[in-house]
């Protein structure tokens, strides 16, 4: 059975803005899936579709099986949400807004304040259960949004920019709770700007652009696309600019160097022939995020598909 | 499916209630002053030089008006300011994602706003029997009409606040529409005192029938049937319910 099943979505703002242009996506069961797009590209809107926050113009939306059309408690008991801002009510105590999200779910108090307990020590949050929720940091309201998204204990937790604006330590321990509750069974679909978050976490992927998904494969099998790749080069500082036979490269400044290397030849060549300038490389790195690259041909390809059907 | 209803109406009841205690400078001591500076200044100053009014003294007469005055304000703020702030600080959306079914949405929201009415009507009765010997009449009138107009008028804020677009637009009503209707309903004076055809257009104001009908539960007398202001309350009631329900069921101002 599919986690996630939609099809032919389309939504119409009042205003006449046309967010999604007829939306086909599957997520299965137990899946770690990413959806990325530009800003203003219909992923939250989709996820607002999904979750019952936009009301949908046509298409339909199954959520393990229950139409949210006409099984939308079902479907709504199935999700999890955390949404990209935040939500929940400044005022309240951590411990009340997740025990009370439970029970709009239906879960008894005594056995909501037991997940309270778990989730927020799981979430390391524990310690401030009982101050309110304007008094956290950015990373701890973050966290908080994903313990109350679990409270009801969800089948598919959606996750809309979870890490942005947190620090680089919050994000990985984030990025281990989240791969953790994964592997337990817990479908994820998650909206990032952190193209390696998508990288490192799912297994799946979709680019969503101007309301269509221009691409819809598994992350493996997009980043086989990727050919060319980057990489710079610290050098000493030369008094003559080293060159290269067969690579395309530039010379950024007097110690760096950039060079374009197809990954079917490899390095190997470079450093030779370095080697015989007697140029001593100091370091080399990935010059740009490989998927952010294949991310902007991908949403140039689509537009310009776009374009040319137009 | 009926426990989970329950459940989640008993947490947005609580949530609510507790929205209000933890704020209770704010809402609950205000109307205590208010009402202890009405019976004094009106009551005990200017009442005596009144003297009787419908057949007992002038701070007997008012005090029912002046508990049902509170109950109204309070009711319709509560509602009004809690389910805009929801809106505002968009955690309505908690109960959006849920399976929380529309109905159930309005009566939580609603059942605290009642159970703020009720707390103040107790208060201010309190309040009130240091100035007067309160008398009953009829306890189960009054209990229906507190309870009938609390919904009523938590109700009518609910509506407010879903149209609301700024905090402005919350405080429109209760200032040009509710606190003028309340001083014209029969508060301090009876309908008796007017001319006939001001008798004729005060029995246009629905307040008019809510206060009557709480002062006929304390003091069995009234300016209206008070079979009337009960029939009025539950009608109104029912059309208001109606109203709220089919607004958030269709997400006017909560969904896209």
């Amino acid at each position: 059975m599919k986690a996630l099943d939609i099809s032919g979505l389309t939504k119409t703002y009042k205003g006449g803005t046309q967010a999604l242009k007829g939306i086909n996506l599957q997520v299965s069961e137990g899946d770690f899936f990413a959806l990325l797009g530009p800003n203003g590209a219909g992923k939250s809107t989709t996820i607002g579709v999904i979750s019952s926050l936009v009301n949908k113009s046509t298409g339909s939306v199954k959520v393990f099986g229950h139409s949210v059309d006409t099984e939308l408690v079902e479907a709504k008991s199935c999700i999890g949400l955390v949404p990209q801002e935040f939500n929940f009510n400044q005022f309240e105590t951590l411990n009340q807004i997740v025990v009370n999200q439970a029970g709009y779910y239906g879960v008894p108090r005594d056995i909501a304040k037991k997940r309270a307990e778990k989730y927020l020590k799981q979430l390391d949050l524990w310690e401030k259960r009982n101050e309110p929720a304007r008094e956290l940091s950015g990373g701890m309201k973050r966290r908080l949004m994903i313990a109350r998204a679990l409270m009801h204990e969800p089948k598919m937790l959606i996750l809309d920019e979870p890490t942005a604006g947190v620090d680089i330590e919050i994000r990985r321990s984030m990025w281990t709770f989240l791969k953790e509750i994964n592997e337990q069974g817990i479908t994820i679909i998650l909206t990032t700007h952190y193209l390696e978050e998508a990288e490192m976490l799912c297994r799946n992927i979709a680019i969503i652009d101007k309301g269509i998904i221009v691409e819809n494969t598994s992350m493996k099998a997009l980043l086989s696309k990727l050919s060319m790749e980057t990489f710079v080069l610290d050098l000493p500082v030369q008094s003559t600019p080293p060159s290269l036979q067969g690579f395309a490269f530039r010379n950024i400044d007097d110690h760096t160097l950039e060079v374009d290397a197809d990954k079917d030849v490899g390095l190997n060549d470079v450093f030779r022939q370095l080697t015989d300038q007697g140029v001593t490389v100091l370091s080399m790195r990935n010059k740009a995020n490989r998927l952010e690259e294949l991310f902007v041909r991908m949403v140039e390809k689509g537009r310009k598909e776009q374009a040319g059907a137009a | 499916m009926a426990n989970r209803n329950f459940t989640a109406l008993r947490t947005i009841w609580i949530k609510e209630c507790t929205r209000f205690l933890r704020i209770w400078i704010q809402t609950l001591v205000p109307p205590a002053i208010t009402m202890s500076l009405y019976f004094v200044i009106f009551g005990s100053l200017i009442g005596s030089r009144i003297g009787e009014m419908g057949g007992f003294s002038y701070m007997e007469f008012i005090v029912p008006g002046l508990i049902m005055m509170s109950v109204i304000t309070n009711s319709y703020a509560n509602v009004s300011s809690s389910f805009f702030s929801a809106k505002f600080q968009r955690n309505i959306e908690e109960l959006l994602v849920a399976p929380v079914p529309s109905w159930i949405i309005v009566l939580g929201f609603v059942g605290g706003g009642v159970a703020r009415a009720i707390l103040i009507g107790v208060i201010v009765t309190t309040v009130s029997m240091f100035f007067v010997d309160i008398q009953i009449h009829n306890l189960a009138i009054i209990i229906i009409t507190l309870i009938l107009t609390s919904s009523l008028f938590a109700t009518a804020g609910l509506i407010n606040a879903v149209y609301a677009k700024t905090f402005d637009d919350i405080s429109m009503v209760p200032t040009f529409v509710l606190t003028p209707l309340t001083y014209l309903g029969g508060v301090f004076y009876s309908l008796t005192l007017l001319p006939e055809f001001w008798q004729w257009v005060s029995k246009a104001n629905p307040i008019v029938y809510m206060v009557n009908g709480f002062r006929y539960g304390f003091l069995g007398v009234s300016d209206v049937d008070y079979v009337l202001s009960l029939g009025l309350l539950v009608g109104f009631n029912l059309l208001l319910f109606t109203i709220a329900y089919r607004l958030i069921n269709r997400g006017v101002g909560i969904r896209s």
